[in-house]
């Protein structure tokens, strides 16, 4: 029967109509085209460069080796990782310390203000990250809107060092990703029982211990998942340190820069993006596991 | 008895505002609630204000002025930044809107080999630091000897919007009544005309918030931009950048004003739009 | 009612890819089934969810194909003829309103895709809305209209275009009792109007016996039954028939002797009951007679002639409104479900006479009583 109707009918249409697995081919073959060429051969790139060395003219060398991971180790570059950990970590613990009890509050009002609140969040997140890292040079300089109201108040005489070291990266990431820590922890807790609560507070608990005991516990997978999505780009960021830090303040992401753009050692370059890429993917999953999808 | 000890709460009392200790947690959460507000509103405040200063010195405030305005679209450089963020985020939205809708319908509607691999291809853009896809690109328009400019960065944008415009069409198809396709089948529509009058029609909003995502985010791209752009080809963000490095002047204030006001537009639109589509499917249980 | 045959399902099996992508595991939900259906006939396809009823109805619609067997629309086989090409219509079970297009449009949609003339369209729209009285309603949109309204919709979108069968989908599941009540009434009304054959699935007894001219119960994918509204209820062919429709009392038993089509059967050893049956059955053959809890009477002294008649004890009474539900014990191992009609009102009446404990005697028609061989 199918194929009598088949000999009937074999135009291109009713050749696509009765084959599935061609429709979806001709969906797919654009993207899968696009991706493979400009996003999975770079990448296979940048993974077969991290393992080559750079000659001494600037020209690829093709002897494969894991030099440029060992030169992770390098004192130099080793200082700019641990830093780069230690802003990315001191982030994520800002983002948590203001960024919690802000949920919390946000989940516990009326339900008709909740929205509301959200779109509040939202909307300073939505504007272009470059404009909104600016504007704290503008309020963190020397010459800045604190530092020029703190002196012509003459609280003090020497501009505050707010500008152009660690402290103003960190200001600025988290501000830049306060509502990836929010939302996540807004989800979960906004989830929970509250009659847990009450229940808790039957059972002798005061507001404090209700709190620590019963739904700091119960959002936790909201913590997780809002510190993994803080963590990940802090680690990451580029313009934040670049535009912030100054000179003496470099992360991870500047080298990786430094690297293609000034000293042109792409192998070495690659094998940090490389190596960044991986921690990233390996954070992802655990976003993923504790269920960030469902967030 | 003990509750007839002086200051102890009356029965109201304990009923409107709980105990002491509960109160200054309240107390507590709602001050940390408006001050992370400030903290976030703020510097778009100070930006947008001195945006509108007369003075040169970009924190002395001087008087209200649209001179900073005014310069800004006397500046022929600006201009023609605008006009290359423009090309490259109507070329790119269309593109990946187009092959990301493609993508949608065939992870959504069929089931083939390798899915599971394309959906993690199709993922990766989204989750890997953007420093590390800019390099990557970068070192691959070097290899492919394709030279830097306006067609490498519109590459990349599809690159990385095809996966966005995905994900957002995909929710819109996941959350659709798979019945109203049967049931154009049943009322004689064969699969063409049902895709043109009942599922296309259906997907709109979620490709409309597709593309104004895309379009919003290749408008504000700055890192991989940077990475991929080359001689004449500076965008918006490429412009804001080099100047703020050159020195602090009241016309970026101006730009990233007029900047800030296009995201919002573009975002308050889009929200609009899936908010249709939420009551449409309130109602429609 | 015509007595040629609209729609013919012949031996039809349908397998679906199990849970496991292993090629072994496969769902049978339709289960070598035939069927026949008449023209103009009012048909149910009835059973608990998951039974095949659902698939079987997708099949005639033409959205599933059969793994084997053919289904026939008026003599032709349908083979794999997709729906758009079939003249059968469909009634959702969520009525699928495209939330689109007006309720006009939605109405029209068929017709356009059959290039019906434009005015003919207009005409044949209105009139399908003036059939479900929602004439007036055409420029809204579905979401405008309450589910009592969508549902009517649904049915004038497919009405509209004449086809030769309607099939509907648990279109009433979404309404709520007291409008579910009027519509069963309204489409049958409807259904005698129009004279198109409808084929109706639902998991609703109640609604299948109060419009189906004929019934088909199935259940794990195959027909267990089929004949009219009272067959099925009055002479259920097998134990899930009888218990899925209505409440039944099943008395488990050993057939004692045959006459003609009444059998004496010896209830747990003791009570010798007399009740019905289509075939011949041999001596001491297990068995079990169903009767309806309505069917049984309480009364102060046994009943003589043509009753099975014994005496027990009250074990329960349960006051429902329009009736009173007695558990009377007849022996260790045996007691009955009563239900009696509350027809007079005042608290002294006979009902109440029965209480908690009490004697009582039971009596019910030798004829009420089916034997059931499985």
């Amino acid at each position: 029967m199918i194929s009598e109707q088949v000999a009937r009918k074999t135009s291109l249409w009713e050749l696509l109509r009765r084959r599935p697995g061609l429709q979806a081919l001709v969906l797919l073959l654009p993207s899968l085209f696009w991706l493979i060429v400009f996003f999975a051969f770079p990448l296979l790139i940048v993974l077969v460069y991290s393992f080559l060395r750079r000659g001494p003219y600037g020209q690829i060398v093709w002897d494969f080796n894991l030099e440029n991971y060992g030169r992770f180790l390098d004192p130099l570059y080793l200082k700019i990782f641990l830093r780069s950990f230690k802003i990315a970590t001191l982030t994520t613990v800002f983002c948590f310390l203001f960024g919690y009890p802000m949920a919390y509050w946000m989940a516990t009002r009326p339900r008709r203000w909740r929205n509301a609140l959200l779109l509040l969040l939202m909307i300073p997140f939505w504007t272009n990250f470059l404009v909104r890292t600016y504007a704290w040079i503008l309020i963190l300089r020397d010459t800045g809107l604190i530092n020029n109201v703190l002196m012509s108040v003459g609280l003090i005489r020497q501009p505050l060092p707010l500008f152009g070291n660690d402290f103003a990266i960190i200001v600025g990431l988290v501000y830049g990703w306060f509502p990836d820590m929010v939302l996540p922890c807004y989800a979960a807790i906004e989830r929970l029982d509250f009659s847990l609560v009450e229940a808790a507070q039957d059972l002798y608990a005061n507001e404090l211990r209700a709190f620590a005991r019963i739904i700091f516990p119960l959002s936790l997978p909201g913590v997780i998942a809002g510190s993994i999505l803080v963590f990940i780009p802090s680690l990451g960021a580029y313009v934040t340190p670049d535009l912030l830090g100054g000179a003496k303040s470099v992360m991870i992401g500047n080298i990786i820069q430094n690297q293609f753009l000034t000293v042109r050692d792409y192998p070495f370059g690659s094998a940090i993006s490389f190596a960044l890429m991986t921690l990233m993917l390996i954070a992802a999953l655990v976003y993923f596991r504790v269920g960030g999808r469902t967030l | 008895m003990s509750a007839r000890a002086a200051g102890a709460p009356s029965l109201q009392g304990v009923a409107r505002c709980g105990s002491r200790l509960g109160r200054i947690m309240r107390l507590m959460f709602t001050a940390n609630g408006l001050m992370s507000y400030l903290f976030l509103y703020a510097p778009i405040l100070v930006l947008v204000i001195f945006s509108f200063n007369a003075s040169r010195f970009v924190t002395d405030w001087a008087g209200f002025s649209l001179r900073w305005y005014a310069k800004l679209f006397d500046d022929a450089a600006m201009m023609a930044a605008l006009k290359n963020s423009l090309i490259v985020a109507f070329a790119s939205t269309l593109v990946s809107t187009l092959f990301g809708t493609m993508t949608a319908l065939a992870m959504e509607r069929y089931e083939f080999f390798g899915k599971l691999g394309l959906d993690a291809l199709l993922y990766l853009p989204i989750i890997i630091p953007e420093i590390s896809m800019a390099v990557m690109l970068l070192l691959f328009f070097i290899l492919a000897r394709i030279p830097l400019g306006i067609t490498t960065i519109i590459i990349s944008h599809i690159a990385f919007n095809i996966s966005f415009v995905t994900v957002v069409v995909r929710a819109r198809l996941a959350g659709m009544d798979r019945q109203l396709e049967e049931a154009a089948q049943d009322l004689y529509a064969n699969e063409l005309k049902t895709f043109w009058r009942v599922t296309l029609p259906l997907m709109m909003p979620g490709i409309l918030a597709g593309a104004l995502m895309a379009f919003t985010l290749s408008l504000d791209d700055f890192v991989i931009t940077f990475f991929t752009a080359g001689v004449g080809s500076t965008t918006l963000p490429l412009r804001i950048y080099s100047m703020v490095k050159l020195g602090i002047t009241p016309e970026i204030n101006a730009v990233s004003t007029v900047l800030i006001a296009a995201s919002m537009t573009l975002v308050l639109f889009s929200l609009l739009l899936q908010r249709e589509r939420r009551t449409e499917k309130v109602r429609n249980i | 009612m015509g007595e040629s045959i609209a729609v013919e399902v012949r031996s039809v099996t349908k397998r679906f890819p199990g849970p496991g992508s292993r090629p072994g595991s496969e769902v049978v939900a339709v289960d070598n089934v035939t069927l026949q259906i008449l023209d103009g006939e009012f048909f149910s396809l009835l059973g608990p969810s998951g039974c095949g009823k659902t698939t079987t109805l997708r099949m005639i619609a033409g959205f599933e194909h059969p793994t084997s067997g053919e289904i026939y629309i008026h003599g032709k086989p349908m083979g794999l003829t997709p729906p758009y090409q079939r003249n059968t219509n469909m009634v959702f079970q969520n009525y699928a309103l495209f939330p689109h297009m007006t309720v006009a449009r939605n109405v029209a949609f068929g017709l356009e895709m059959r290039k019906v003339p434009k005015e003919e369209i207009e005409r044949r729209v209105q009139e399908a809305l003036a059939m479900v009285r929602l004439d007036g309603f055409g420029s809204r949109r579905p979401n405008q209209l309450s589910g009592g309204q969508q549902q009517r919709i649904a049915l004038a979108r497919a009405l509209v275009n004449r086809p030769e069968v309607l099939l509907l989908d648990e279109p009433l599941g979404a309404l709520d009792l007291k409008l579910r009540k009027e519509m069963q009434l309204e489409l049958k009304t409807l259904q005698r109007e129009v004279g198109i054959t409808f084929i109706y699935v639902t998991h609703d007894q109640e609604e299948a016996l109060t419009m189906s001219d004929r019934i088909a119960v199935m259940h794990q994918g195959r027909i267990l039954q089929v004949g009219t509204p009272t067959e099925i209820y009055e002479r259920p062919s097998c134990r899930f028939v009888a218990d899925f429709i209505g409440e039944t009392n099943f008395l488990e038993g050993t057939v004692q002797e045959q006459e003609e089509s009444r059998v004496t059967v010896l209830v747990d050893g003791l009570l010798p009951v007399i009740a019905e049956t289509d075939h011949r059955l041999p001596r001491g053959a297990r068995v079990s007679v169903a009767v309806r809890p309505e069917k049984i009477r309480l009364v102060p002294e046994p009943v003589p002639g043509e009753h099975n008649t014994f005496e027990g004890r009250v074990e329960q009474v349960v006051y429902v409104g329009t009736a009173t539900l007695f558990r009377v014990r007849l022996s260790p191992n045996v007691s009955l479900a009563i239900r009696e009609q509350n027809i007079i009102s005042t608290p002294d009446s006979r009902a109440y006479s029965w209480g908690v404990g009490g004697q009582v005697h039971v009596a019910w028609l030798y004829d009420a009583g089916r034997v059931l061989t499985d």
